[in-house]
């Protein structure tokens, strides 16, 4: 019996890709990187204390004085450990790939709340995007990237985008059929259907996915260091690699307290939604 | 009178394919029928009626009776299958998606069951969405929304939240927002079927009252008969999706078209369904024969009434003791009830109508009392007690339970002791 030569095909599709796109994907990367190293440079600039004030003031604005005490002793501590400038960088990754997440997921999981047979279509898309192991999003964004930041931020982008999408349909899918009927017994076109209605209404769903996509950014830029994205991931790789186990644990907690730093800042935007009282 | 809205001959099918159903329909299948060979939903089976301008229109029927379908399709939020549905003049059935919208906007405003109120609206910015949706600037829309804001009675809560107002009060906030939108033709579906009895009422009596000042066309659905006959000018009743019978409150009630709509009327003559036994209050207090007019004095005075029923030892009813007479009798030195002269006020059996009873009332000024089969004193009913079961809130098409606990508390007490008092006034004298 003959394999199927499914390797071949793809390695035949990718180089068919390359020769054709080649160059443009080159000079979109490279720009791309660009903006993404001048963010770091200019935040690096300003003074480690003021951007942990910053993060605390948005802190105690979202939640209370009880996360914003959180954050500056948290940052602090990265700062102490000296791991500031990776700190900055794996910041950068994230907030870009969850930004660029946000801005392809939330319209595509708008149409899919709107559009059953669009749904239909996304939704087992969605489901094998989540099953396959992450690290499994490096392979493609290594072979038309290469090495370095920019494929470590695409490799994020396709791994954070799904709960921004579902969460978006979702929460557009569960307005009320009645608050969807005021719409029209009022006669409102479909765009201010959706922006007077069905996008406020599924605010606090689709910041539940905001969160979500800002948790897998995290996660995966830290993986990503394994295609050359900076930061604390590349840290813990090489503690890894030398078997530095003290060095490894310093750069681990410093991710969870980005995590728990976010997490709880996302939420806390959330939650002040739900309550529906500014 | 101008007809408002004419519908003619109006199907809804639902279904992804609902010429069949069409054709069968035109055969003359039923509703059942046709659900059966093409698993199709008949939800209206042409059905043809007007509304007059100015008119409260009810639609009447059993639950999946067709009833929120036909309000859906009078501003298309519900596809008709076939059918016309004329406004002003207009064939709506025919109009496109933008002539839709501009029919909803200027045309109709609908007021919701569950009240839909917006969320993340604040009350007068839900109240304003219609005209803000027509592009109306924010200045105008807010003052004509206060305005009727006011007229509804929720001056002051202007910035709360929905989540912040009680069900009576979302529902002020929903018409609001209908009554804003300036449009001729109101679509209430069930509006006031979420609201407690009371608030209910009251809000039956906001919509006559405004609907007084405003003079719009309503469209109102409801299940509640006693709802239906006092809003409506014209009832229509629905089965099955096909209209019944339409007629003032009057026609339908004194001649209902069939049983169906029979069955919804029964009871609206409540004299004739109630009687003694569901309006009567417990015995008491009572005062056996063998005790003298000096106990029976005493319990008057306790209980600050001017007469009091006798019973004997079974306590088969003996006659009523008077204030009047049983000084007399203590002055006479009489020590035993059985040898005084007792009054005898009006008795009627358990199951007497409270139209018989109603009638044995009018010429007695004593109360009223209720025996049972064996003759035994059940029951006593003041003139209060007949009242307050004949007034219009009184709800008689419902369960007996509630017929008894609506019927006791209160009113009859209010009215029972304002008589007591008063003749106790005067025997005081
Ligand atoms: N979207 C729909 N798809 C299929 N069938 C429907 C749909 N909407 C209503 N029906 C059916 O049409 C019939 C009429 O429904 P409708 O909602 O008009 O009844 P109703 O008189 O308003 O009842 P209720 O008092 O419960 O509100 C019912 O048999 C219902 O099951
Ligand atoms: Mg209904």
């Amino acid at each position: 019996m003959t394999k199927i030569p499914m390797a071949e095909a793809i390695d035949k599709v990718v180089k068919w890709l390359q020769i054709n796109f080649g160059e443009s994907i080159d000079a979109f990367s490279d720009s791309f990187g660009d903006l993404i190293k001048y963010l770091e440079s200019y935040l690096a600039f300003i003074p480690w204390w003021l951007l942990i004030l910053l993060f605390a003031l948005a802190a105690w604005r979202v939640s209370g004085w009880k996360l914003a005490v959180g954050t500056i002793l948290g940052l602090a501590f990265i700062f102490n450990l000296q791991l500031w400038p990776a700190f900055l960088s794996t910041l950068v990754l994230v907030f870009i790939s969850a930004l660029v997440s946000i801005v392809m997921g939330i319209p595509l999981g708008i149409i899919a709340g709107r559009n059953y047979r669009f749904h239909r279509i996304i939704s087992p898309v969605l489901d094998f995007m989540q099953t396959m192991p992450s690290f499994v999003y490096l392979i493609p964004a290594l072979l038309f990237l290469g090495i370095g930041t920019v494929p470590a931020v695409f490799a994020t982008v396709i791994f954070a985008m799904p709960p921004a999408i579902r969460f978006t349909d979702l929460g557009i899918r569960q307005v009320p059929v009645d608050l969807v009927e005021v719409g029209e017994a009022f006669g409102s076109t479909p765009g201010q259907l959706l922006w007077k209605i069905q996008l406020p209404v599924a605010l606090p769903t689709i910041m539940a996915g905001i969160n979500q996509t800002m948790m897998l950014s995290l996660s995966m830029v830290v993986i990503a260091s394994m295609i050359g994205a900076g930061g604390l991931g590349a840290g813990v790789l090489e503690a890894i690699a030398q078997l530095k186990i003290g060095m490894g644990f310093e750069y681990g907690i410093a991710v969870v307290i980005i995590a728990i730093i976010l997490d709880r800042l996302t939420q806390g935007i959330g939650s002040s939604l739900r309550t529906g009282d500014k | 009178m101008k007809e408002k809205i004419i519908v003619k001959n109006l199907v809804k099918v639902f279904g992804a394919n609902p010429q069949k159903a069409l054709a069968l329909l035109k055969e003359g299948k039923d509703k059942a029928e046709i659900l059966n060979e093409t698993g199709f939903t008949v939800g209206v089976n042409n059905v043809s009626f007007s509304v007059n301008a100015g008119e409260i229109f009810v639609i009447m029927g059993l639950s999946g009776s067709g009833k929120s379908t036909i309000l859906r399709c009078l501003n298309r939020l519900i596809e008709p299958s076939a059918g016309e549905i004329i406004v002003d003049g207009t064939d709506i059935t025919k109009l496109n998606a933008k002539q839709l919208r501009k029919f909803r906007q200027e045309k109709t405003a609908m007021v919701f069951q569950q009240f839909a109120l917006l969320p993340h609206r604040t009350v007068l910015d839900n109240t304003v969405y219609g005209l803000e949706v027509q592009g109306i600037p924010k200045k105008e829309r807010e003052e004509k929304a206060l305005k009727i804001l006011e007229i509804v009675g929720l001056k002051g809560w202007e910035d709360k939240y929905p989540s912040q107002l009680s069900g009576g009060m979302k529902q002020r906030v929903g018409l609001a927002r209908a009554l804003t939108n300036d449009a001729d033709i109101l679509l209430m579906d069930e509006a006031f079927s979420a609201l407690d009895p009371l608030i209910r009422e009251e809000m039956q009596d906001e919509l006559l009252s405004l609907q007084q000042k405003m003079n719009k066309t309503i469209i109102f659905i409801t299940h509640d008969l006693n709802e239906a006959l006092k809003l409506g000018d014209r009832i229509a009743f629905l089965r099955d999706g096909a209209l019944i019978q339409v007629g003032t409150p009057e026609e339908i009630t004194t001649h209902p078209s069939d049983d169906y709509v029979a069955k919804f009327v029964r009871g609206v003559d409540r004299s004739k369904i109630l009687t003694a036994a569901d309006i009567m209050k417990k015995p008491q207090p009572l005062i056996p024969l063998r005790d003298g007019p000096n106990v029976a004095l005493r319990i008057m005075k306790e209980h600050g009434i001017s007469s009091v029923f006798v019973v004997d030892r079974e306590r088969h009813l003996q006659g009523i003791i008077t204030v009047d007479a049983a000084l007399e009798a203590r002055k006479a030195g009489i020590m035993s009830l059985s040898e005084v002269e007792l009054e005898h006020g009006p008795v009627v059996s358990e199951e007497t109508p409270l139209h018989d009873t109603l009638t044995a009332m009018v010429d007695s000024k004593l109360p009223m009392g209720v025996v049972n089969q064996d003759n035994k004193l059940v029951g006593i009913i003041v003139r209060g007690s007949i009242l307050a079961a004949l007034a219009p809130d009184y709800s008689g098409s419902d369960s007996e339970d509630e017929l008894a606990a609506t019927a006791s508390p209160d009113h009859k007490l209010v009215f029972a002791e304002e008589e007591m008092e008063q003749e106790s006034a005067n025997s005081a004298i």
